[in-house]
């Protein structure tokens, strides 16, 4: 394969995400013998941080400094790897939400194919790169085939590709002056920090965690009164917060809580990978769903297949008798 | 304020099981309930509550066959001005850079100051909104969970990213925003409602009346291919717990009792 990839490296404080170490084994996924370029926007000693840090893993570091891009806006982040990314290059950007901002519209810009959300690749056949994604909340997977002639551009899921011992001495290459303008028709303004609730569901061992399953708002009581009866604190999924059925700082996942507990106990929850992105640790997860093809089943150590309408209540009970 | 919102047919996980079919060429269809997607129903409502906060209009659009007619009929009850129907042959098999040309060419025949989508569908590619402000030279920004409207130059956006926290932006318009779950609570659409707007007439435009060349989209202009289904072999996955409630819930206990789930 003649065409170059690149690896969009997203950084934090002086450190460079997780990502990072996973995009370059997806890059050689695509090609074992590629030499990948990462390229690293940011400024001050903090980019310089980050560029030391991902050079011991890319033979190439492009770095942009630029006062603009101190804070990570996408649309002078696309505008920047529009002007430097020669045509047909493979770019690998990480699938976040700076990843879904910045993407599918350099996609457009490159004149590139874009595959969103890739969890697998497996080789080129024809000039088509074959991927693998999810649809439906994880319910099905699907193989996509990829024009790669001109180029393009692939968001990859975190953790899908594990980060392995790849070394490197790479050199870094200053590219702030080829990198134009950094202007952008949408000025970023601060972080409105997520809003402390009146529990913290990270300092709970055991979570009683309730998703779409529960169906109505009062049915909430059955997951509370689970978690009373075991000394639990009850968590949930993204949809019962956009209910308003509990507060925000309730919820699992990579929009919400990251959270470490030893049991979790998921009641009606799916178990779509933005909610499991949450939940660290490896818990024993137990899942309670009438849907037996949820994709939670695939993660969860203990299943039941039934309605937790109807047997969560009577679990509660059988605690409380015991007591 | 001028307001286009992008919207799409599909199967409502909420109510389906989905199961791919024997042959992995697709999913069974047969029975499933279809629904307008879940975020651009939030989007709807938001254009919904702009319009009438600072006037303007909200037209509802979709891709699609005439079934997708429904989901813009179930809008318009909801309360947007107008739907658009965009349907031809020759847009079956698009790919995403497919949609979002299609789209483009009738939103250049207007005049829209903001222009909405759902943050993802179906499929959870995510790439409608980005991949269209990318062609119509407009400004971008995903996964919005706030609209502040105080100017008619600009508007105060907030994006939903990781954590839980609210990236705070000012954004030129027109624009193109990509709006997240949550962000409002959309109204109740009720079978009068429905019924309300049943004999409205909705344009549909083709590949001609758009000027679209045939080749350009559809499966012949398309890059991206989806080209099977399939369940993934799932490893190991859970202990599924048979017997009666009565059993499992005794099992359960024990379990939970040995792994400290239990005080």
């Amino acid at each position: 394969m003649t065409q170059q990839i690149f690896a969009y490296i997203t950084h934090k404080n002086g450190t460079a995400d997780d990502s990072a170490f996973e995009l370059i084994v997806a890059a050689k996924k695509i090609d074992s013998s590629a030499s990948v370029t990462a390229v690293v926007c940011g400024e001050g000693a903090d980019l310089d941080t980050v560029c030391k840090q991902v050079a011991a893993v890319y033979p190439e570091v492009w770095k942009v400094s630029n006062p603009a891009l101190a804070y990570p806006n996408a649309e002078i982040v696309r505008g920047v790897l529009a002007t430097l990314l020669p045509a047909g290059a493979i770019t690998l950007v990480p699938h976040d939400t700076f990843g879904m901002d910045l993407s599918p519209g350099l996609s457009i810009k490159l004149n590139a194919a874009f595959v969103s959300d890739v969890v697998g690749i497996e080789g080129i056949d024809n000039g088509n790169l074959k991927t693998v994604r999810q649809e439906f909340g994880g319910q099905v997977s699907t193989h996509v085939l990829c024009d790669i002639s001109a180029g393009a551009v692939l968001n990859i899921r975190s953790g899908s590709f594990l980060s392995d011992d790849s070394k490197a001495s790479g050199s870094v290459v200053d590219k702030s002056g080829q990198a134009g303008g950094c202007v952008s028709r949408r000025r970023f303004l601060q972080v409105v920090a997520a809003e402390v609730g009146d529990v913290d569901i990270t300092k709970s061992d055991v979570l009683v965690s309730v998703g779409r399953g529960i169906e109505e708002q009062e049915n909430i009581s059955i997951a509370q009164e689970l978690a009373d009866a075991i000394g639990a604190v009850v968590s949930c999924s993204r949809p019962i917060v956009d209910a308003k059925w509990l507060e925000k700082s309730r919820q699992v996942g990579t929009s919400g809580k990251t959270v470490k507990p030893k049991v979790y106990i998921a009641l009606g929850i799916s178990g779509s990978f933005q909610h499991l992105g949450g939940l660290k640790g490896n818990p024993f997860i137990v899942a309670i769903n009438k849907n037996s093809k949820a994709p939670i089943f695939q993660v969860a150590d203990i299943g039941v297949v039934t309605d937790l309408l109807e047997f969560v209540p009577e679990l509660t009970q059988k605690i409380n008798e015991m007591k | 304020m001028e307001i286009l919102v992008c919207v799409k047919r599909v199967p409502d996980t909420a109510e389906n099981e989905i199961v791919v079919n024997s042959k992995g060429t697709d999913i069974e269809r047969g029975d499933l309930v279809y629904s307008v997607n879940e975020w651009d129903n939030y989007a709807v409502e938001e254009a919904i509550q702009i319009r009438d906060r600072v006037g303007g209009s909200v037209t509802v659009i979709t891709v699609g066959d005439s079934d997708s007619e429904e989901i813009l009929r179930r809008e318009m009850a909801m309360g947007a001005d107008k739907g658009i129907l965009l349907s031809d042959d020759a847009f079956n098999g698009s790919d995403g850079r497919g949609i979002a040309a299609i789209l483009k060419a009738e939103i250049e025949k207007g005049k829209y100051d903001l222009i909405l989508t759902g943050a993802l569908a179906d499929d959870g590619a995510a790439q409608i909104g980005g991949m269209l402000a990318a062609m119509l030279d407009m400004p971008y920004a995903s996964v919005v969970n706030k609209i502040e409207t105080d100017s008619d130059k600009m508007i105060r956006i907030g994006r939903e990213i990781e954590g839980g926290n609210q990236e705070m932006s000012e954004i030129d318009l027109p624009c193109v925003l990509s709006i997240q779950t949550g962000i409002n609570e959309p109204r109740y659409v009720g079978i009068r409602g429905i019924r309300k707007v049943a004999s409205v007439e909705i344009p549909v435009h083709g590949a001609k009346d758009l000027g679209i060349a045939a080749g350009s989209v559809g499966a012949a202009g398309a890059r991206v291919k989806r080209v099977d289904y399939f369940v993934p072999p799932t490893g190991e996955g859970a202990e599924i717990l048979e017997g009666s409630s009565d059993e499992i819930a005794e099992k359960l206990i024990e379990l939970l009792k040995s792994k400290g789930g239990i005080k």
